[in-house]
């Protein structure tokens, strides 16, 4: 083998050594974005049979405006607590065994600091705080902020909660 | 819970992404073909004839993992497969390097040829690719491992402590770390790095709210309860004994930087990193004082050159060849990586170095950094505390072996004499690091797998049967 042979040889199996390696963050790469396109769709409004009452124009920089206005309250549908009204006003919601949550659950299948409900510029936002059984928004467990809006179904521990107009 | 609002649910086809790994799988093989075929050109002239079997014996393995992994986990992560198969094949590559120069050298000298190594090795990487599907095969799901948890820590323990049997127990450079049942040695300690993890996570996820909100204050510190106290401790007793009787610096650093960010994961609090650290120091000094062999490590540790003929050798042979490689390296089959002591073994990275050059290990490291990367995430997606801390656990058990072997080699830290995971040779390490990615497979097939695939009972919340 003649030397600029193997000079050649080493340098392009060390180009294609990192293309392997550029290949693999490529897949990693695509893999960060994925959660980041799929979101429109998570935040997309529930339709629900209410939903003819309000003037909606999703598009428009106000719309955030209008659907904080239109929520008035957190209900608790199911569980112990059945029947308890939250009235929303602009403070954060926490929820958990804590005695010092805004809502104080009385089940072993939630954590002391379980979840936060707070109002970003897009509306309500659910967001779990390291629970061990886990935040669920319709079924899914969430892992990341979530967009809460009414008629989807909020479940902490035995605990499920809806937001109201 | 109201069916209508469960029907709304947005849904997103995540795709399974089978096709993206065949491709890393294939390139990964081929550079793998690509380094062995180099070697052959840069040392023989032309390629060996036993090289093609051995590409051969590598394609089939590659065609059962893939398929395997298409079978028994189609949503796992793509990219975890094919770095450890390119790190493999990089081991390989090296291992019969060094067999060529073994060869060479014999033959100078008039001896007989000693018999490739590479081929142990290759049988090695076969049984751990049957293990890897064993284990895919045999766990459908890694939640029922929980149920084991201290079957499986007392089955850590017992192979940790094997060697020092006597009888079976052999003592190789000074460490006693094998088990010898007739010709063959084994490292049990490799196995009980997994078993171990397992127990860990199956530990912590029952015991981590205690160990997280459970406070006392002392002289105005919040601590932990003394009798939460007592595990970390015998962790630290354990790993103390390893290095006292087994004298093995490096499995001893393992497990208790294993058990210490294992707890911060579980319980997120910085103290018991403190707790941690003054721990670590204090049987630091401790081993320093006491033995002569700790004491002699850092020496060499703190100055190489100053007994560069004897103690010294093997590390500034290994600096004088990651010298001489640069940075682009000697090239494949270029070198003299055959001038270091255990360059096949436990300083088979300053091997590549030389080689290869900053650039080459460079990015051989940057597929150690894929590998623990794809570990963590994982367990971030995983959707049970168990299995979040047991991806976590068996990433940074990865993260930490590399981290001893290639601070000792580069001389960052004292030397520790732990093998490279993938790359070194050595059938122990070898299997056990196929099996804790097969776990991770098993976890990452259960963490991405999109919510309406998952049997979801209309449960309130998720019940494990521990």
């Amino acid at each position: 083998m003649s030397e600029l042979v193997l000079t050649l040889l080493r340098l392009s199996f060390l180009a294609f050594l990192w293309l392997l390696v550029l290949l693999a963050v490529a897949v990693l790469r695509r893999d960060l974005r994925a959660p980041r396109d799929a979101r429109p769709l998570v935040a997309a409004p529930v339709p629900t049979a209410k939903a003819g009452k309000v003037p909606r124009a999703p598009k428009e920089p106000r719309a955030p405006k209008a659907s904080r206005n239109s929520v008035r309250s957190l209900v608790v549908v199911e569980g112990p607590l059945q029947g308890t009204v939250i009235p929303l006003g602009t403070a954060d919601i926490t929820i958990g065994r804590a005695p010092d949550s805004t809502l104080v659950l009385d089940d072993d299948y939630a954590s002391n600091n379980h979840a936060r409900i707070s109002l970003s510029t897009d509306g309500w936002v659910v967001q779990d705080l390291g629970s061990t059984n886990g935040t669920w928004v319709d079924r899914a467990r969430i892992t990341a902020p979530t967009p809460l809006t009414v008629g989807r179904q909020l479940k902490v521990g035995r605990t499920v909660l809806e937001l109201r107009r | 819970m109201s069916t209508a609002a469960t029907s709304a649910a947005p849904r997103y086809r995540q795709p399974t992404r089978r096709w993206t790994e065949l491709g890393l799988l294939v390139t990964a093989y081929a550079v793998g073909v690509a380094a062995y075929i180099q070697v052959d050109l840069a040392v023989l002239g032309s390629v060996a004839e036993d090289t093609v079997p051995v590409l051969a014996v590598l394609a089939g393995l590659v065609l059962v993992l893939h398929g395997a992994v298409r079978l028994l986990a189609r949503w796992a992560d793509p990219v975890l497969v094919p770095a450890v198969l390119a790190l493999n094949m990089l081991g390989l590559t090296m291992i019969h390097r060094l067999d060529l120069a073994d060869a060479r050298r014999a033959a100078q000298a008039g001896e007989p040829i000693p018999s490739p190594d590479v081929y142990t090795q290759l049988t090695w990487t076969t049984l751990g690719v049957v293990l890897f599907v064993a284990v895919l095969v045999v766990v459908r799901d890694h939640r029922v491992l929980q149920r084991y948890t201290y079957t499986f820590m007392l089955a850590g323990l017992v192979l940790l402590l094997l060697p020092l049997v006597p009888g079976i127990g052999a003592t190789i450079n000074g460490a006693t770390l094998w088990i010898r049942i007739g010709a063959l040695s084994f490292q049990p300690g490799e196995l009980a790095k997994i078993l171990l993890t397992i127990f860990f996570a199956g530990y912590l996820t029952v015991t981590r709210d205690s160990l997280a909100f459970v406070r006392t204050k002392i002289l105005g510190v919040e601590l932990p309860r003394g009798r939460d106290l007592g595990p970390l401790f015998v962790a630290w007793f354990v790993s103390l004994a390893v290095l006292v009787f087994e004298r093995d610096l490096g499995t001893s650093l393992l497990f208790f930087g294993l058990f210490v960010t294992l707890l911060y994961i579980a319980t997120q609090r910085r103290s018991w990193l403190v707790l941690g650290a003054v721990l670590f120091l204090s049987g630091a000094v401790f081993a320093w004082l006491a033995f002569g062999h700790v004491r002699l490590r850092v020496e060499i540790w703190l100055d190489p050159f100053a007994d560069e003929a004897s103690a010294g050798y093997q590390i500034v042979q290994s600096l004088y060849g990651l010298a001489s490689g640069g940075m682009f390296g000697s090239g494949l089959g270029q070198g003299w990586p055959q001038l270091v002591p255990y360059a096949k073994s436990d300083f088979i990275i300053s091997a590549f170095g030389e080689e290869l050059g900053l650039i080459g290990l460079m990015a051989m490291l940057v597929l150690y950094a894929i590998v623990v990367e794809r570990g963590l995430r994982t367990a971030v997606a995983c959707r049970d505390v168990f299995g979040s801390l047991l991806a976590a656990g068996l990433s940074i058990v990865l993260a930490l072996q590399v981290f001893i072997v290639v601070g000792g080699v580069t001389r960052l830290i004292p030397l520790t004499g732990l093998t490279t995971p993938f790359l070194s040779q050595g059938g122990s390490s070898l299997i056990a690091n196929w099996i804790a990615i097969a776990l991770l497979m098993r976890i990452s097939d259960t963490a991405r797998q999109p919510d309406d695939a998952v049997a979801l009972e209309d449960a309130p919340t998720q019940v494990v049967r521990l």
